[in-house]
């Protein structure tokens, strides 16, 4: 079947069995390997891309589903060159170290910050809950999404959007 | 890890979805939210030969009250009831549950009509809109039917709907003044089914007394149940210690848990008798006003 | 610890942030799934769903119609090339795949080869087995029953299902310590198996290229080296040699010890690989990571610990029943099948101990070692800190005295245990106090003491544990005969930048961070200009890799080392330079000046250009180094962690309501990823305290072989870990660096376990085992007359 999808802004057209998983689709035929695969059970998070604006385990939607919707991945957060605040939150708060459930990580930390601009500890573990980490133990995955927060509160009071 | 092959089918209207339901039959399976399904189909624990995706069929993706009932359509995400301010100010109940199914990340996807058309015992959606007294509307190839939540769940797996229908939309009865429940929901962590769970929604009379009780239990028998000795102790009475103490023993006696590695029969029921206690002290507090 | 380099350097005690973070954050990492090579073919596993089966045939006629498949490979086909059969890293041997029977539940039966992995998975859906199911043996006590089904009807001789005995300390001294003790308290403790289950599962690209005859294997592995020889001695006789084979382990997603051993998939893979001269891919699911491959703990305890009546310990005795699974492929040092689990006499000065284990096969995937756990330390920490514990409530002490009361003390450094380890350094006591300080030890007492009167359940548990890490001492330590050093080979260009290699291999620890503030601190280049690389076995190195806490200890002492040597060289070279003597200079990190003149200097960067462009006569050109750094002794991180629980009686559930963790690692390289280590360590030992455990039915049906079951913690879960240090630097090492990767895991399960039973002590609890869900505890409440 034909899909066509707009992935960081760019549209892509393949041609797939409807049984392909989303994940595949964006790792194996788009070569984007950013977004990771981590368990069988839909339960790790380390998949998570936007879709439409939502986070969502792309190993359980089919990339038919996907036809003519926008995704981000964490390939897109990055833009001309100046990398999102999350990506410096997520360095300057050593909230990663495998860097394997890390794109997860983003992606729903950044689809929640849009909604969230400035959310409780509590808020931020139970948003992240979806996402599993076997390295940091969370702590400093919650400091690096409060920074990213405080920086994106303070660009958006400058009037800085993004 | 990877599904077996099927035939993709993506209809953009209800005719046409129930129209192929009911050619298809028995070969086919509905694809909404996909989050209880397609786990299903990676494991190859099913391997439907086709699938019919609802998902472009426009106008089922509302949460709205409209003459007296709160009406949830087919397409309603988790994350709409959880963003809904009707839902979060006038029930909670419902309010409660959806906050503890799956995880955030798949409450984005998972529809609350799949919740109940999956007809899994281990959902939190059947106990809650038992404890509401609900009622689903199905739609099929002849048109639409009603059926009250208390003749959906027939089975394990198992619902009232024919294989040529679809779950189209949930109805509940808004909330008379004086109105309250909550969910309790034991997990082993987020993301887990219930080790156990309490649906409980009260109306107080004037009087201070229960003039109804909704108590309904998520995963402790082949279907939801609905505690019907329960509601009974409690209805007309007062609702003190005594009497939750009491309503909370009959619902665990009400329970039919099977032992897994959640937990044993005996911890099952205990856990029935006190999350129910639990869920109607909630239910009760906001019922008068509290939260 | 001073710092004796600026921010700008970036030496040794900076915070500076990770070299390695700018990949990952752009989803730049290269992780072995992320490879793909041309004409790639996948390998996908067909499993037995017995535990214990004879092998009646394999049909792949279906399999092989499925378009796609090329190949179904069976144990017969490895067969003809002596390939069915491997060593394991404990001299034992395991099955690649199976000719005659199948010995745990998802057990590699046969392999499928296909052009896509979608076609793979298609083909092992129907790969048709037929087997004929035997007897499973699952409890490891009555699989040593006599009578008992014998399971390595392989080993000609094997009459039983013991694998080996081994013992250690002085019995009779422990005896007779017993004989005479006060008080004795005895305890049954099963630490049940558990599974790293890091996020990234296993999996590897072999790729023989026929041209060349070179196999390059991109493999999750923590340890290239290792799994280069071994693949040289298992397949050098179908023609590979160890000129030929190169092992690249590149972005690892989480090792924590699962990603040690040689798993069938590698092995199958490559023989694929070389049978058809095309690259082929194999990664696991995670039910298969779960199921089959190497699992950790899984020991039957029973530990004895003796004292006098005023609460001084004299001895302590155990007796453990390790189940291994089919094989012993445990990945420990070869003398030590019970790895270091002698460190059991702990942070206390017990004058004797006796500790014996006894290996058992059963119908259970292999392993033992892995998780976080220093070579089955926290087996030994565990036993301890429980049996401490307990003697201390039954005699009515508070635990944090008691243990201050029976601490080493600093003076007594270095101090030989009874157990003949001899421990660097320590301050035991300074730990625990700086973690009753810091919790606010007095005043969680009278909480819990009002609590109680209301009948509400809080706990406070103590863990004050030793580590054991940086195997080791070529005297004592090898795997399969490699002794375990560790390397770092340095090379400074003519600009003053460097590329260090090293023979281990980090899985998210940082060492591109790490070593290179090391290099930073000795040489005063900044850590920014020096290029770190590990993991390709063709450049680096030779190491026996990353695991049990041993990098710092081990390669960071070579890094040490080898910066040494070129300082040596540099020295001399920057005398040229300003024509004085060598020994007329004083070095501080990054300059070479005159005694007395200070202003007469020279940087590194003079002396690194000058090594090419205007080096003394006589001397050879370039300024590089190597050392293979022979540790003279282990090293022992230690700390103190205290843990405040609160029991729900409903329900059962244990909240960690605070967790103050306080560590010594001896001299810190980056305390910012220091603490990053401690907050996942926490985690992996919280983990397994109240939430994961793979066991297994009468039948050797695996429960708890998927994420719907093995409950891995979110941070819903998750404490909010709070962290502090001591430094009580190792007397030994160059940098004075312990290790500290593993500490948090191997310290936090007794923390927590002991709040647990500190909350219940006076219902009349005295042990609980760990995993402590919700209905161990309700069942033990209701026992007691709690509920709510």
């Amino acid at each position: 079947m034909r899909v066509q999808v707009t992935i960081n802004g760019e549209k892509h057209e393949a041609d797939v069995e409807p049984r392909l998983l989303l994940v595949h689709l964006i790792r194996e035929v788009l070569r984007l390997t950013g977004t990771h695969i981590g368990c069988d059970t839909t339960h790790c998070g380390a998949c998570t891309v936007i879709l439409d604006g939502r986070p969502v385990k792309s190993c359980t939607v089919f990339a038919v589903q996907a036809h003519e919707r926008e995704i981000m991945t964490v390939e897109g957060l990055e833009q001309n060159g100046a990398l999102h605040p999350l990506q410096e939150g997520f360095m300057a708060e050593h909230g990663l170290q495998c860097g394997y459930c890390t794109p997860g990580m983003l992606m729903t930390s950044h689809a929640f910050l849009a909604k969230h601009p400035a959310p409780s500890e509590d808020e931020i573990r139970h948003a992240i809950s979806g996402n599993l980490c076997r390295c940091t133990g969370y702590v400093n995955i919650v400091k690096a999404v409060q920074h990213a927060a405080a920086k994106l509160r303070e660009t958006a009071g400058a009037g800085g959007a993004r | 890890m990877i599904p077996a092959g099927f035939e993709y089918h993506a209809p953009t209207s209800l005719g046409e979805a129930t129209g192929l339901l009911a050619r298809l039959g028995e070969d086919a399976k509905v694809l909404s939210g996909g989050q209880s399904l397609i786990p299903l189909l990676k494991l190859r624990l099913a391997s439907p030969r086709h699938l019919v995706d609802i998902n472009r069929i426009p106008g089922l993706a509302y949460v709205k009250e409209a003459d007296g009932t709160l009406r949830i359509g087919a397409l309603a995400r988790e994350v709409d009831l959880d963003e809904s301010a009707v839902v979060r100010d006038r029930y909670p109940l419902i309010a409660d549950a959806t906050r503890v199914i799956a995880d955030p990340i798949v409450r984005n996807l998972a529809t609350v009509a799949g919740n109940l058309a999956h007809g899994d015992p281990a959902n939190d959606h059947p106990a809650v809109m038992l404890a509401l007294d609900a009622e689903v509307t199905a739609t099929g190839p002849a048109g639409e039917r009603r059926i009250p939540i208390s003749a959906f769940f027939t089975g394990p797996f198992e619902t009232a709907l024919r294989p040529d229908e679809l779950l189209t939309e949930i109805r509940v009865p808004a909330p008379a003044p004086r109105s309250g429940g909550a969910y309790v929901k034991l997990e082993r962590k987020v993301g887990d089914f219930a080790t156990a769970a309490v649906a409980a929604q009260v109306t107080l009379a004037t009087d201070g007394t229960c003039a109804t009780v909704g108590i309904a239990l998520t995963n402790v028998g082949l279907t939801p149940i609905k505690a019907t000795q329960a509601e009974a102790a409690l209805r007309g009475k007062r609702p003190d210690e005594a009497t939750i103490k009491q309503a909370a023993q009959l619902a665990a006696d009400a329970a039919q848990p099977d032992a897994d590695l959640r937990g044993s029969v005996e911890y099952k029921k205990d856990m029935v008798r006190v999350l129910t206690a639990r869920a109607l002290r909630k239910a009760i507090e906001r019922a008068g006003g509290g939260r | 610890m001073t710092l004796r380099t600026s921010p700008e350097v970036g030496g040794m005690g900076h915070s500076i942030k990770r070299k390695e973070d700018p990949r990952f954050i752009r989803g730049k990492g290269t992780y072995v799934d992320d490879v793909v090579l041309p004409g790639m073919l996948y390998l996908d596993i067909v499993r037995s769903p017995h535990a214990h089966a004879k092998i009646v045939k394999i049909d792949a006629t279906k399999a092989m119609a499925v378009p796609g498949v090329l190949a179904v490979i069976t144990g017969q086909d490895l067969a003809k090339y002596n390939l069915h059969w491997m060593p394991t890293l404990m001299s034992d041997t395991q099955m690649v795949l199976p000719v005659e029977k199948v010995m745990y539940q998802a057990q590699e039966v046969a392999a499928v080869l296909a052009t896509s992995r979608y076609a793979a998975a298609d083909g092992a859906a129907v790969v048709e087995v037929e087997y004929d199911p035997l007897p499973a043996v699952v409890d490891p006590h009555k699989a040593l029953e006599p009578g008992a089904p014998v399971l390595r009807t392989d080993k000609k001789d094997k009459k039983d299902n013991h694998i080996w005995h081994w013992e250690w300390g002085d019995r009779a001294a422990t005896d007779r310590a017993f004989a005479e003790a006060d008080v004795t308290v005895k305890e049954q403790i099963y630490i049940p198996r558990i599974h790293v289950a890091s996020i990234e599962t296993c999996g590897c690209i072999a790729h023989f290229d026929k041209v060349d005859g070179k196999l390059t294997v991109w493999m999750t592995t923590q340890a290239p080296h290792a799994i280069r020889t071994v693949f040289a001695l298992v397949a050098g006789h179908v023609g590979l040699a160890e000129h030929k084979i190169r092992i690249i382990s590149p972005d690892i997603g989480g090792g924590f010890g699962g990603k040690v051993p040689v798993y069938p998939g590698y092995v199958i893979a490559v023989a694929a690989s070389v049978l058809t001269g095309k690259p082929v891919k194999w990664i696991e699911d995670r039910m298969e990571n779960l199921q089959a491959d190497s699992f950790a703990r899984d020991y039957h305890i029973t530990a004895e610990l003796a004292g006098k009546k005023d609460g001084t310990l004299t001895a302590l005795r155990i007796k453990t029943l390790a189940d291994h699974g089919y094989t012993d492929a445990a990945a420990n040092p070869s003398k030590f099948p019970a790895g270091l689990f002698h460190v059991c006499t702990g942070s206390y000065d017990l004058k004797a101990a006796h500790v014996e284990v006894d290996g058992a096969y059963t119908n259970k995937p292999p392993g033992g070692i892995a998780y976080r756990c220093s070579f089955r330390v926290t087996e030994a920490v565990h036993t301890i800190e429980r049996m401490v514990d307990i003697m201390a409530h039954q005699l009515g002490q508070d635990p944090a005295a008691f243990r201050m009361k029976n601490f080493i003390r600093p003076e007594q450094f270095p101090y030989k245990s009874a157990l003949g380890w001899e421990y660097d350094s320590g301050n035991y006591g300074g730990a625990l106090q700086k973690a009753m300080d810091g919790i606010g030890y007095a005043e969680l007492r009278r909480e819990q003491a009002e609590k109680r009167k209301r009948g509400e359940l809080m706990g406070i548990g103590i863990s004050s544990f030793t580590e054991i890490v940086g195997a080791g001492p070529s005297k004592h330590f090898d795997i399969l005969g490699l002794k375990m050093f560790d390397s770092c080979e340095i090379r400074i260009h003519p600009t003053g930048k460097a590329i260090a290699r090293f023979g281990t291999k980090s899985q998210g620890q940082g060492h591109e961070t790490t070593y290179a503030q090391i290099l930073a601190e000795e040489l005063g280049i900044p850590a920014a200009d020096i290029q770190v690389e590990e993991g390709d076995t063709d450049t680096a190195p030779y190491g026996l890799g990353t695991y049990a806490s041993r990098s710092t200890p081990v390669a960071g002492a070579a890094a040490a080392v080898a910066s040494r040597k070129i300082i040596d060289k540099g020295r001399k070279i920057a005398a040229h330079l300003l024509e004085v003597a060598p020994e007329d200079l004083v070095y501080e990190p990054g300059k070479f000046s005159v005694k007395g003149s200070p202003n007469r200097s020279k940087t590194i960067q003079d002396v690194a250009f000058a090594a090419y462009t205007n080096h003394p006569q006589g001397m050879e050109a370039g300024l590089e180094a190597v050392s293979y750094y022979d540790p003279p002794n282990l090293t022992y991180p230690f700390g103190s962690y205290i843990c405040v629980v609160d029991i729900d009686k409903g329900t059962g559930e244990v909240k960690v309501r605070r967790f103050l963790a306080i560590d010594d690692c001896g001299n810190i390289i980056n305390p910012m990823i220091v603490q990053g280590q401690v907050h996942g360590g926490l985690t992996m030992g919280l983990a397994p305290a109240l939430f994961e455990e793979i066991s297994y039915d009468e039948f050797g049906n695996v429960q708890g072989g998927s994420f719907i079951d093995y409950l891995l913690p979110t941070a819903v879960e998750t404490p909010k870990w709070e962290t502090g240090h001591t430094v009580t630097p190792s007397p030994h090492h160059p940098l004075g660096a312990k290790g500290v990767g593993e500490s948090a895991t191997v310290g936090a399960p007794a923390a927590i376990a002991n709040a647990v039973v500190d909350a219940l002590w006076h219902l009349g609890v005295r042990h609980v085992d760990i995993p402590i869900t919700p209905p161990k505890v309700w069942k033990l409440l209701r026992e007691k007359g709690v509920t709510e």
